[in-house]
C-alpha cells in the first residue's frame, strides 16, 4: 500500500548526469513539419471561412447588393487569377526540381513563383488605388467593406507567401536543399497552393456573383 | 497520521461534501419563503414554462441529489485505510451502456417537451385575434435608455400624425392576444416582462413580433435584459394592464388628447 | 547534432505494438546563460512555469475585478475600501454606472482568455505533454517560446485598455455590436473597445501556435509503445482542447477584425441601416451600414461555445488522471471516457446558438439547437459516472490534489445540470441573462476548471520544483475555499430565479428587487472571504519552492511517464530510454509486487489490463 508521499532516495532519484537527449519518432509517417503545415491550414480554412460565411450572410440579408461586374474591373482580376494559377504551376515544377535535386531549376521555378506572385499583389494593389480614387473605401457602403475585408485578407497572404518563397529562394542560392532535405520548399509550395486557392474562390464569389 | 487523526479529516470532508446536496436543496425549499423564487405569473403560457422548469427541477433534483450521495458515499467508504488493494477493474460494458441508455431516452424526452412551449410563445403568432403579425396592437422601440410605444392610427399605420406614442408606459388590453412589434433605435435591448415570462432581445434593423396575453389587470415591471450601455441597470418600463373595456376607452380617451392638442 | 541510432534497449519490445517509428539520440549538451535558460527558453518546462506564473499573477488580477464587481453588487455607490482608489481616483473610489461595465467586462475578459485557458493549455499543456509523452521537448520549441511571447503584447494590450480615453472596454467579454463598434454609443467603445480586439488577437495567435504544436508532438513523438490508447487521459484532453482551438478560434481572429475594420475604417459588418445611436446616426457621420448586429453573435458564439469546452476539457483530464493516481485504482472505463471528450467537443460545434434563443434569430433554428445541446449531457454523464465508478472500490489516499479533484466532480455536476434549464428553450426565456446564468457558469469555470488546475498544481508541483506542497496548509486551503466558493455561487441561482438580471450596476434600482440586497451581501461577504483565503495557497505555493520536502521522482508512486524523470526534470528531459508496455492506470494490479505497474515496466509474473 502507498503512503501519500513516496520517500526521496538519491540513489534512485537523482538526474543521471550526462545523458543523451532520446527523441522519439511515432505516428503517420510525414515529417512533422508537413504535420504542422496541414494543421495551420486548417486553421487558415476556418479563417476564410469565418470570412467568406460572413460575406454569405450579409449578402443573402441585404435587400439589394450591386452588380460586382459594374464596379469592379472584372477582366484585369480575371487575368489576376490566370497569373495565380499560373504560379501554381510553376510552383509545383519548383518543388520537382528541388526534389530531384536541380538546384538551377529549382532557383529559376521559384523566381517565376515569386514574380508572379509580386505581379498579383501589384495589379490588386493598382486596383485598389484606382478605387481608393474613385470614392470606393470600406466606409462607402457594405459591398466595400466586405470587399476590402475579404481580398485585404488575401492580399496580406500573398504577400506573406512572396517573402516566404524569398526566404526559400535565398535559402535554395546558398546550396540549403538537397536531394533528401527539401522539406523547406514543399512546405512553403503548400501555403502557396492553398493561398491560390483561396483566391479562386474569392474571385468566383466577390467578382463573379 | 494516526488513525485518529485520519478518521477526522474523513469525516470533516464527507461532511462538506455532504453538507452540498443537503443545503442546496434547502435552498430551494426555502427559497420561496426567503423571496428568491420566481415572481408570480400572469401570463397564458407563465404557467407551461413555470411547469417545464419544474419537469427539469425535479429530473436534475434526482441526479444531483443521487450522483452527490455516490460521491460521499464513496468518498467516505473508500477513504478508509485498508491493507487490501483497490477493486481492480477496468470498467464494464453492460453497465457503460445502461447509463449512457437511460440518460439518453430521458434526454430525448425533455427535449421534446419542450418543443411545444418554444412554439407557443416565438413561433405560432395568434392569427385569430384582433391583433396579429401583420397588423400588431402597436410598435415597441427601445432606446437608450428608455421604451417608447406607438399605437396606429385608426387605418393602423404607425407614421403620422395621428399615432399615439408614449415613452414608458405600456398600456394593454387584460385577456386579449396582444401582438406587438418590437423595434431598436441603437443598439441591442431586451423586453423582459418577469411575470409573463417573456423576454426578447430588441435587435437594430430588424422587426420582431412579440405576443402575450395577460390574464390579471395589474402594473408589472418591464426590464431591459441585455446590456445596452451605462445606463442598462435602469432602463426600467411598466405594463399597465387593464380590463378590456377600460383599455378600449382609455385608447378613445388618447386619441381625443391627442386631436385636442392641435 | 542527430544521429540515426538504431533504438536502444529493443531486446525488450514493447508488448502487444511494435514501436511506431526510430528512436533518435543526439547528444546535445547546451551551456545557456539566464537569459536563454529562464526568460527567452524554447524548454517546455519553463515555458509552462512562465505560463503559470503569469496566469496566476492574472487570476489575481481578475480576482480583484470580481471583488469590485461584488463590492458594487452589496453596497451600490458607496466607497469601496482599498480597490476604489485605486480603480476609480477621479470619484473617490465609487464606481461609476460606466464604471461598472467595464469592471465585468475586464473581470470576464480577462478570466477566460488570460487565467483559465493559458492556465490549463499553456502551464499543463506544456509541461505535461512532452513528459506524459516520453517526448525530450515539444515538436518545435522555438515556435512554443513565441506562443509565450505573444501572450505579452496581448496582456499589453488589454491593460492598457482599461487606460485608454473614455476607459476600457465597456460591452461585455462577449462584445455585441452595435455597442461595441459605434463609438458614440459608450464611452468604453472607444480605443478601449480597439485595445481589447488587438489584444484578443494575440492571444488568439498565441494559443495557435500552441496548438499546432500540441497536436504535433501528441501525434509524432510518442515513446515506443505509447499508442493512442495508452495516452493518459489528460494527454487526450489536451489534444481535443488543441483542436478545438484549431477549428474554432481562427473564426474568433475573423470575427474581431471585421469587428475592427467596423471600428478603425467605419466599415459596416455589424452595424444595420438606419440606427440612431445617442443622436448620431452612423451614416450621416461617414460610416457604412447594411450589416447585421447577429452575424457578431452567430461568429463570435461559434467559437466561444467551443472555447468554454477548452476550458472545461483539459481540466477533466487532468481530474480523471489525479482520481486514478490518488485513488490507487485504474480509471473507470478509460474508452468511455475518451470517447465522450470526442463527443462533448464534437458536439461543442454545433450548440452555439444555445446563447442567442432570445437574440431574434429564427426560432425553428433554436429548437435544433437545443436538441443539440441537451444531448451534450449525455457524455457529460458518461463522464460523470465513469469518475464515480473510478472512486468505487478504490483506496482512496486524502492528499490535497485528490479533494480538489473530488470537488471538481461535485461542482461540475452543478455547473452541468443547470446547463439542462438554459438548454431549453422555453425556460430559458425566463432564465437567459439572469443571474442563473452566472451561477451556471462560475459553476463551471470557478468551482469546475478553476478547482482543477489547483488539483492540477498541488499534484504536479513535485515534479515541477522537485519540492511538495505542504499538505496542512493545502488542505486549509481546499477546505475554505470549497466552502467560500459555494457562498458564493449557490445562491445566484435563486436570485436568478427571482429575476435578478446579470450586469446591472445597482439592481435595486428596481423596487422589485430591493429585497436580494441581503442576499447579495451575503455573497460578497463570502467572495472577499475567498480572496482572503488563497493566502494560504500564496504561501503554500511560494514557501514549498523554498521549503517544502523534497521528493524523488515519483512521489505518488504514479504509472505515467513524466514520473519517470528526474523531479524536476533537466534538459531533454529523460535520463534514460523508455519504452511504455501498457496503459497509464494499472493500479491495484492483483500479484504485481507493489500496488501499480509504471507504463514502463513490463507485466512478468502477473496480468495487466492490455
Ligand atoms: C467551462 C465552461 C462551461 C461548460 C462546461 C458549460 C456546459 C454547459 N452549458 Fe454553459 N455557459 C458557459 C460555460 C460553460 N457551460 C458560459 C461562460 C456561459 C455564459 C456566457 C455569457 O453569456 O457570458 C454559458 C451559458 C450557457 C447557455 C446560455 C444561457 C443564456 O445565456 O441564456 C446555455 C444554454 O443552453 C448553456 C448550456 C450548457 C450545457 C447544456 C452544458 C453541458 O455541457 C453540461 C453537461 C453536464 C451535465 C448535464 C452534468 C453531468 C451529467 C450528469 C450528472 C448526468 C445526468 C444528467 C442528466 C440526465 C440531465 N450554457
Ligand atoms: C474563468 C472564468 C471566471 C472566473 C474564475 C470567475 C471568478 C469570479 N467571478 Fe466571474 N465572470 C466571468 C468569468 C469568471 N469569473 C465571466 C465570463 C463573466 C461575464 C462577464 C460579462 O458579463 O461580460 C463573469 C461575471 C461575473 C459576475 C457578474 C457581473 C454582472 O453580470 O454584473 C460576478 C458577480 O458576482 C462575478 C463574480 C466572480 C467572483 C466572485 C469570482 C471569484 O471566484 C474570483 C476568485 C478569485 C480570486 C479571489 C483570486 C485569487 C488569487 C489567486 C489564487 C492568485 C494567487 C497569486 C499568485 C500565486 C501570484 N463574475
Ligand atoms: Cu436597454 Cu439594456
Ligand atoms: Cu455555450
Amino acid at each position: 500500500m502507498s503512503e501519500a508521499l513516496a520517500a526521496y532516495d538519491p540513489a534512485v532519484d537523482a538526474p543521471a548526469h550526462h545523458h543523451p537527449v532520446y527523441d522519439y519518432d511515432s505516428g503517420p509517417p510525414v515529417e512533422r513539419g508537413k504535420f504542422a503545415i496541414w494543421l495551420f491550414l486548417a486553421t487558415e480554412i476556418m479563417f476564410f471561412s469565418g470570412l467568406i460565411g460572413a460575406y454569405i450572410v450579409l449578402r443573402s440579408a441585404a435587400k439589394s447588393w450591386p452588380d460586382p461586374q459594374e464596379r469592379l474591373a472584372v477582366d484585369i482580376t480575371a487575368f489576376n487569377t490566370f497569373l495565380l494559377i499560373t504560379s501554381s504551376w510553376t510552383m509545383v515544377k519548383a518543388v520537382f526540381a528541388a526534389k530531384a535535386g536541380e538546384r538551377g531549376k529549382l532557383l529559376a521555378w521559384l523566381a517565376a513563383t515569386i514574380a508572379i506572385g509580386a505581379s498579383f499583389v501589384s495589379i490588386q494593389v493598382y486596383e485598389y488605388i484606382q478605387l481608393i480614387h474613385e470614392g470606393a473605401i470600406p466606409k462607402i457602403d457594405i459591398f466595400w467593406s466586405t470587399f476590402y475585408a475579404m481580398t485585404g485578407f488575401h492580399g496580406t497572404h500573398v504577400v506573406v507567401g512572396v517573402i516566404w518563397l524569398s526566404c526559400v529562394w535565398f535559402k535554395a542560392l546558398g546550396g540549403g536543399y538537397t536531394v533528401r532535405n527539401n522539406l523547406g520548399v514543399e512546405l512553403a509550395g503548400l501555403y502557396w497552393h492553398f493561398v491560390d486557392l483561396v483566391w479562386v474562390l474569392l474571385f468566383t464569389i466577390v467578382y463573379l456573383f | 497520521m494516526s488513525s485518529l487523526k485520519h478518521f477526522l479529516l474523513r469525516a470533516v470532508i464527507t461532511l462538506l461534501f455532504l453538507a452540498v446536496p443537503i443545503l442546496g436543496v434547502w435552498t430551494f425549499v426555502k427559497a420561496e419563503e426567503w423571496g428568491l423564487w420566481f415572481p408570480p405569473t400572469y401570463s397564458t403560457y407563465g404557467p407551461s414554462i413555470d411547469f417545464l422548469f419544474d419537469v427539469i427541477m425535479w429530473m436534475v433534483a434526482v441526479t444531483f441529489v443521487g450522483t452527490e450521495l455516490l460521491l460521499v458515499w464513496f468518498f467516505f467508504r473508500y477513504s478508509k485505510k485498508d491493507a487490501t488493494r483497490a477493486t481492480y477493474t477496468h470498467g464494464n460494458h453492460t453497465l457503460e451502456m445502461v447509463w449512457t441508455a437511460i440518460p439518453a431516452l430521458l434526454l430525448i424526452f425533455v427535449a421534446f417537451s419542450q418543443m411545444k412551449a418554444w412554439s407557443t410563445v416565438k413561433i405560432n403568432f395568434p392569427e385569430d385575434g384582433p391583433y396579429t403579425v401583420a397588423k400588431p396592437l402597436m410598435e415597441i422601440y427601445a432606446s437608450q435608455f428608455d421604451w417608447r410605444v406607438r399605437y396606429p392610427d385608426a387605418q393602423g399605420n404607425f407614421e403620422g400624425a395621428d399615432v399615439i406614442e408614449v415613452p414608458y408606459d405600456i398600456t394593454v388590453p387584460a385577456d386579449t392576444k396582444v401582438v406587438l412589434r418590437l423595434k431598436s433605435r441603437d443598439v441591442l435591448h431586451s423586453f423582459f416582462v418577469p411575470v409573463f415570462r417573456l423576454k426578447q432581445d430588441a435587435v437594430p434593423g430588424m422587426e420582431i413580433p412579440v405576443w402575450f396575453e395577460a390574464t390579471r389587470p395589474g402594473d408589472y415591471d418591464l426590464i431591459c435584459a441585455e446590456l445596452c450601455g451605462w445606463g442598462h441597470y435602469k432602463m426600467a418600463g411598466k405594463i399597465h394592464v387593464l380590463p378590456k373595456d377600460e383599455f378600449a376607452s382609455w385608447l378613445a380617451k388618447q386619441r381625443e388628447n391627442l386631436y385636442a392638442k392641435d | 547534432m542527430s544521429t540515426h541510432a538504431h533504438a536502444p534497449a529493443h531486446e525488450a519490445k514493447p508488448l502487444g505494438i511494435d514501436p511506431p517509428g526510430t528512436t533518435h539520440v543526439s547528444h546535445e549538451h547546451h551551456e545557456f546563460g539566464f537569459l536563454r535558460k529562464y526568460i527567452f527558453s524554447t524548454d517546455h518546462k519553463v515555458i509552462g512555469l512562465q505560463f503559470l506564473f503569469t496566469g496566476l499573477v492574472m487570476l489575481l488580477l481578475g480576482g480583484l475585478m470580481a471583488m469590485a464587481i461584488r463590492w458594487q453588487l452589496a453596497y451600490p455607490w458607496t466607497e469601496m475600501p482599498v480597490l476604489g482608489r485605486l480603480l476609480f481616483p477621479a470619484t473617490g473610489g465609487v464606481t461609476t454606472p460606466e464604471g461598472y461595465t467595464m469592471l465585468f467586462t475586464m473581470h470576464g475578459t480577462l478570466m477566460i482568455f488570460f487565467v483559465v485557458i493559458p492556465l490549463l493549455t499553456g502551464t499543463f499543456g506544456n509541461y505535461l505533454i512532452p513528459l506524459m509523452l516520453g517526448a525530450p521537448d515539444m515538436a518545435f520549441p522555438r515556435l512554443n517560446m513565441l506562443g509565450y511571447w505573444f501572450w505579452w503584447p496581448g496582456i499589453f494590450c488589454i491593460l492598457l485598455s482599461f487606460g485608454a480615453e473614455g476607459g476600457g472596454p465597456a460591452a461585455g467579454w462577449t462584445a455585441y455590436p452595435p455597442l461595441s463598434t459605434i463609438e458614440s454609443a459608450a464611452p468604453g467603445s472607444n480605443w478601449g473597445q480597439n485595445w481589447m480586439l488587438i489584444s484578443l488577437t494575440f492571444v488568439g495567435v498565441s494559443s495557435m501556435m500552441g496548438a499546432v504544436n500540441y497536436v504535433t508532438t501528441i501525434v509524432k513523438m510518442r515513446a515506443p509503445g505509447m499508442t493512442f490508447f495508452r495516452m493518459p487521459l489528460s494527454i487526450w484532453s489536451l489534444l481535443v482542447a488543441a483542436l478545438l482551438q484549431l477549428f474554432a478560434l481562427p473564426v474568433l481572429t475573423a470575427a474581431t477584425f471585421m469587428q475592427l475594420f467596423d471600428r478603425l475604417f467605419d466599415a459596416g459588418f455589424f452595424t444595420p441601416t438606419g440606427v440612431i445611436i445617442n443622436n448620431v446616426s452612423p451614416e450621416a457621420i461617414g460610416q457604412a451600414a447594411g450589416g447585421h448586429p447577429l452575424l457578431w453573435q452567430h461568429l463570435f458564439w461559434f467559437y466561444a461555445h467551443p472555447a468554454v469546452y477548452i476550458l472545461v476539457v483539459p481540466s477533466m483530464g487532468f481530474v480523471s488522471d489525479i482520481l486514478a493516481v490518488h485513488g490507487r485504482k485504474p480509471i473507470f472505463g478509460y474508452k468511455p471516457m475518451v470517447y465522450s471528450i470526442c463527443g462533448i467537443a464534437g458536439l461543442g460545434f454545433i450548440v452555439w446558438g444555445h446563447h442567442m434563443f432570445m437574440s431574434g434569430m429564427n426560432p425553428s433554428v433554436g429548437l435544433v439547437f437545443m436538441t443539440a445541446t441537451i444531448m451534450i449531457a449525455l457524455p457529460s454523464a458518461v463522464k460523470v459516472f465513469n469518475w464515480l465508478g473510478t472512486l468505487w472500490g478504490a483506496r482512496i489516499q486524502v492528499t490535497t490534489p485528490m479533494l480538489f479533484a473530488v470537488s471538481f466532480v461535485a461542482m461540475f455536476i452543478i455547473g452541468g445540470l443547470s446547463g439542462i434549464w438554459m438548454a431549453s428553450t422555453p425556460v430559458d426565456i425566463y432564465i437567459h441573462d439572469t443571474y442563473i446564468i452566472v451561477a451556471h457558469f462560475h459553476y463551471v469555470v470557478f468551482a469546475g476548471s478553476m478547482m482543477a488546475i489547483f488539483a492540477a498544481i498541488y499534484h504536479w508541483f513535485p515534479k515541477m520544483f522537485g519540492r511538495a506542497m505542504n499538505e496542512t496548509l493545502g488542505k486549509i486551503h481546499f477546505v475554505g475555499t470549497f466552502i467560500a466558493l459555494n457562498g458564493v455561487f449557490y445562491m445566484m441561482h435563486q436570485l436568478g430565479l427571482a429575476g435578478l438580471m446579470r450586469r446591472t450596476a445597482d439592481p435595486y434600482a428596481y423596487e422589485t428587487y430591493a429585497h436580494l440586497q441581503p442576499m447579495n451581501q451575503f455573497i460578497s461577504w463570502c467572495a472577499f472571504a475567498l480572496l482572503g483565503w488563497q493566502i494560504f495557497f500564496v504561501l503554500n505555493f511560494f514557501g514549498s519552492m523554498v521549503w517544502g520536502k523534497r521528493v524523488g521522482r515519483n512521489p505518488w508512486n504514479a504509472c505515467s511517464l513524466e514520473w519517470e524523470a528526474p523531479s524536476p526534470p533537466g534538459h531533454g528531459n529523460f535520463d534514460k530510454p523508455l519504452a511504455v508496455y501498457h496503459g497509464p492506470y494499472e493500479y491495484g494490479v492483483p500479484d504485481a509486487p507493489k500496488d501499480f505497474v509504471p507504463q514502463t515496466q513490463k507485466a512478468v509474473g502477473f496480468q495487466v489490463h492490455a
